[in-house]
Parts: structure tokens; sequence; C-alpha cells
């Protein structure tokens, strides 16, 4: 069964702007699933309309099976979503808001209780459960919202830019926590910034951009579909000028740096090698760009662009 | 789906909410009132004599409880509604599975109760300045839990359509309190010239101070049985109103 089923979606602002412009999408139960676009492109329309914070135009969206015009409260029991923005009130403290979110969806007490404890140790958050919400640093409060997001035990979670500007490590232990929910057996819908976070977390993807879904597959084939790899090659000994070898793009971008365009058929190897003929010793390398940055960049600048109103 | 337990959450969270805050919500109503009682009722009251046959203090009281119920009622809606707006934890519940009626009956539970509640607190009050016995239970409880519901309403909807803090201080500054002052707190519409009777008619909180008032001491300027129709109706009005913004997502949706 597909966790998430949208059909021809679409969403015309008042001003006129089309955000959604005939969206189809599937996400099968289980994935952990990358809904990627440049800002504006339409993702954040569609999970308003996913998660009831916006009214569609037309079409259709349906939560395991449960249509959300005609079965609105068995597919919004479904959901849990962790929006962008610190959404909670405040002057609540933690333990609270998780309380409240889960009387929302109908939890008795006792069971809302026990849920509170599990999401709040699960999120490492529990020894801050009688604390006045607003006093919690900012990864505390995205955590806040991911433990209120699963309070109720959703079948399919939504996490709209969920590490957008903590800090490194704080991004890493909620991405722990994000494989450790998809593996209970919770969907996973992602959206980020991040190509790294998506590339690393997701199975499956779909690129956004202008209204229109550009690229729905699955992460390793879209993946595989790179021909170029671009590297950053440290050297042992300055030169004076970029070698030129067959095959390959090199540009000289200090003394003792290079970058080079490497082609999937000509690998690396045959680069070290004719380095080496060159007299050119290589003491480290590293990937210029993330690899789906680069797909991601090709893919939305090839899309066309719109010709309607702007918002 | 249980959509009793969501209400329940809805209404225990607004009347902590108001409890927690209590000297901002429970006790200016206690102070302000006292002044009156002392000012109006005690100082100037005495000079004025009887109007339909109560003394001036006993005549004031009724409308001063239930000015406070409507204050309060309409506050308790519109602050809380539109800071759950401002905040966006207004999404918390547009997420969740509840029905519309139930986010409206919860806020709207949560008006009527401080309204009651702060209602209680200034008919104690007013036991150091009068000496009332209760003409008619019913209809006083009834006058009372009607206007706290109409004014809770009210104040939904403000805090829907409201776009700013200022937008939500308008209509009780420029509005609620004008026409409680108008509406017969202090004075019967006997008193008034031809002209200010016939407008003061107009005036939809001249029939629930008096029928509130009849509940409590038996004296009115109006008949009670229009009373509580012109109430019944806006009640009717405005529910229908909260539901349609609520369904169109007006003011809370993009």
């Amino acid at each position: 069964m597909n966790a998430l089923s949208i059909r021809n979606l679409r969403k015309t602002y008042n001003n006129g702007f089309e955000a959604l412009k005939g969206i189809d999408l599937d996400v099968e139960a289980g994935d952990f699933f990358a809904l990627l676009g440049p800002n504006g492109a339409g993702k954040s329309t569609a999970i308003g309309i996913i998660s009831s914070l916006i009214n569609s135009t037309s079409g259709s969206v349906s939560i395991f099976g449960h249509d959300l015009n005609h079965e609105r409260a068995k597919a919004k029991s479904c959901i849990g979503l962790v929006p962008q923005e610190v959404n909670f009130n405040q002057f609540d403290t933690v333990k609270n808001i998780l309380l409240n979110q889960a009387g929302y969806y109908g939890t008795p007490r006792k069971l809302a209780l026990q849920r509170t404890e599990y999401c709040l140790k699960q999120m490492d958050l529990w020894d801050k459960r009688d604390m006045v919400s607003r006093r919690l640093s900012g990864g505390m409060k995205r955590r806040v919202m991911i433990a209120r997001a699963l309070v109720h035990a959703p079948k399919l979670l939504i996490l709209d830019e969920p590490t957008a500007g903590v800090d490194i490590e704080i991004r890493r232990s909620m991405w722990k926590m994000m494989q450790e929910v998809n593996q209970e057996g919770t969907t996973i819908i992602l959206t980020t910034h991040y190509l790294e976070e998506a590339e690393s977390l997701c199975r499956n993807i779909a690129i956004i951009n202008h209204g229109k879904i550009v690229e729905n597959s699955d992460m390793a084939s879209l993946l595989a579909r790179l021909h170029v790899d671009h590297f950053v090659l440290d050297l042992a000994q300055p030169i004076d000028a970029a070698p030129v070898i067959e095959g390959y793009q090199i540009e000289r971008v200090a003394d003792k740096v290079l970058n080079v365009a490497v082609p999937k058929e000509h690998g690396l190897n045959k680069l070290f090698s004719q380095l080496t003929a060159h007299n050119i010793e290589v003491i480290s390398l590293k990937n210029k760009t993330n690899r789906l940055e680069q797909l991601f960049m090709d893919l939305v600048e090839s899309s066309p662009k719109p010709t309607g109103v702007g918002r | 789906m249980n959509y009793s337990i969501a209400f329940r959450t809805i209404v225990t969270k607004e009347v902590l909410r108001f409890i927690r805050i209590w000297p901002q919500t429970l006790l200016p109503p206690a102070i302000t009132t006292a002044l009156y009682f002392l000012i109006f009722g005690k100082l100037i009251g005495d000079r004025i004599g009887t109007i339909g046959g109560a003394s001036y203090m006993d005549y004031i009281v009724p409308g001063i409880i239930l000015m406070s119920v409507i204050s309060h009622s309409y506050a308790n809606v519109v602050s809380s509604f539109y800071s759950t707006k401002f905040q966006r934890n207004i999404e918390e519940l547009l997420v969740a599975p509840i029905p519309n009626w139930v986010i409206l009956g919860g806020y709207v539970s949560g008006g009527i109760i401080r309204g009651l509640l702060v209602g209680v607190v200034v008919a104690l009050i007013s036991l150091f300045f009068a000496d009332i016995v209760v003409n008619n239970v019913v209809i006083t409880l009834s006058v009372a839990v009607l206007t706290a519901t109409l004014f809770s309403l009210a104040g939904f909807i403000n805090a829907v359509l409201a776009e700013s803090f200022d937008d939500i201080s308008i209509i009780p500054n420029f509005v609620l309190t004008p026409l409680s002052y108008l509406g017969g707190v202090f004075y019967s519409v006997e008193m008034l010239p031809d002209v200010w009777q016939t407008i003061s008619m107009g005036n939809p909180i001249l029939y629930m101070i008096n029928a509130f008032r009849y509940g409590f001491i038996g004296v009115t300027d109006v008949d009670i049985q229009i009373a509580f129709e012109i109430t019944g109706g806006f009640i009717v009005m405005l529910t229908l109103f909260s539901l349609f913004l609520l369904h169109k997502g007006i003011g809370i949706k993009n």
C-alpha cells in the first residue's frame, strides 16, 4: 500500500500564482523519501496541502488509502508533521506540548502519558520535560517538534527541513533518530536543502521545480546517472601550470591545488598514473561537490522556467 | 475517533491558561468592580435614590456583573485564539483530525468558563456592598451562560479575522465597552429622552443586561422573551459564521 498518493494536485493562490501545476506522486509505505526543490518550487505548498494547512485548488491526496477530502479524520490521523519553523506554544512545558498534541488526536490520558515519556526519551529530552519550551536551545526545540509529531504514533512522518539552522553535531544525531523512527516502520517524507542529508538518508526521491515534478526515482539509479565526478587534489609540490591529460579537465586553482573533472569511463587510476608521469605527487583528494547536489542543479537548471505571475 | 478527548484537551488548555495568569485575568475585574460599587453604588448611589423600586446599588449590581461576563468571555477567546494564530500553534489543531465544531466548541467553552468565573468573583465582591437575593435563578444563570456564549463566539470571530494585535483591541475598546455602558448598566432607559430610548433599543446588550437584572432583582426595561430571542438569534448566526470561517480557512489557512 502507498503511504501517500497524489493525483493531479494543483494550487493557485489568490494572486494568481500557480504553485502546483498538477503533480502526481506516490510514496510507498515504509519508505524514507526525499522531496527536494529550490525555494519557491512548490514543495512547501505540497506539504501544506498534505497536512491540511493549505487548501488545494484541485486534485486528490490519499494517505494510506484514505482520501483527504472524503475521509479527512482517518487520513489526518496517519500524519505527523514537523514544520520548518517552531510552532508550539513557547509558554508551555515540553511535556504539556506533547500531552496536548496526543489529546488532539484522541489519545486517552494514560496512553498519552506513556507515549509522551517514550517519545521524549527517544529524542533525549526526558530530563527537559518540565522546562518551559522557550528556554530550550534551537536544537532541542527541533527535537521537541519531532517528538510532538511522533506522540500519536503516526504512520507517515513529514519532516519539512527539520535540520535547518542546527549545527552539524545535532544534525547528525537527528539523522540517527530519523533512521531509527523509519526502521520502526514509520514512513518518512523529508524536505531539505542539505542534499548530503537526502543522499545519505533517503531511498527514493522526487525533485519539484516550478510546480512540477521534474524527477522521481530511487536514489541509487538517480546517482548512477551522474557521468562526471569533480575532485580537488592537494599536491606535495607546487606547480606552475595544470598538466594536460587527455579525457580529463584539469584546472590549477592554487600552487598546490588542482580541480579535476573525472568522467566515469576514465576513472581515477588512469588519472593518477598520468599525474605520476608528469612528476606530480598527490597527497590527498576530496569530492568537490556532493553528487546529488550536482544532479539537483542539472535537473533544476534544465527544467522550463514559468511564465505566470510571481508571488 | 474520540472527539471528546480533543474537546476536553482544548478546554483544559484554555482554563489552565487563564488560571495560570490570574493576576491578569481574574484579579483586575475584582478591583475594578469593587471601585464601581464603592463610587457609583455607595458614594453617588445614595444620593440617586431608587430605580424601579430597587436601591441604586441593587440596580447596578446585575449590570456590572454581566458587563464583566461580556468583556471577559470576549477577551479570553480573542486573546487566546489570536495568540495561537500569531505563534502558529493553530497549526497543531489544523493538522490534527479535529472537526471544526470541536475547535470552536473548545475555545468558546474556555471563554464561557472564564466569563462565568469572573461573574462569580464580581458577584462575591458585590456582597460587600449590596444585600441581593436572586429573584429567578434559572433566568439569571441562563442569561449569564447565553451572554458568555455569544461574546465568546464574537471574540472567536474577531481573532480569526484579526491580522494584528491592534485588531483584537479595537472591538473591545470601541464597540463592546460603549455598548455595555449605553446598555443600561447604570441607568434605566426610561430615564432617557424618547429619541435616545428608541436608539438604545437597537443595542442588543441592553436586552441582555435587563434580562439579567430581571433574574436578579425582578426589574427590567424590556420584554424578557425578546431578550432571549435576540441572544439566541445572535448565537446561532455567530456560530454559523464561525464554522464558515473555519471551513474556508479564512484568516487561518493559506
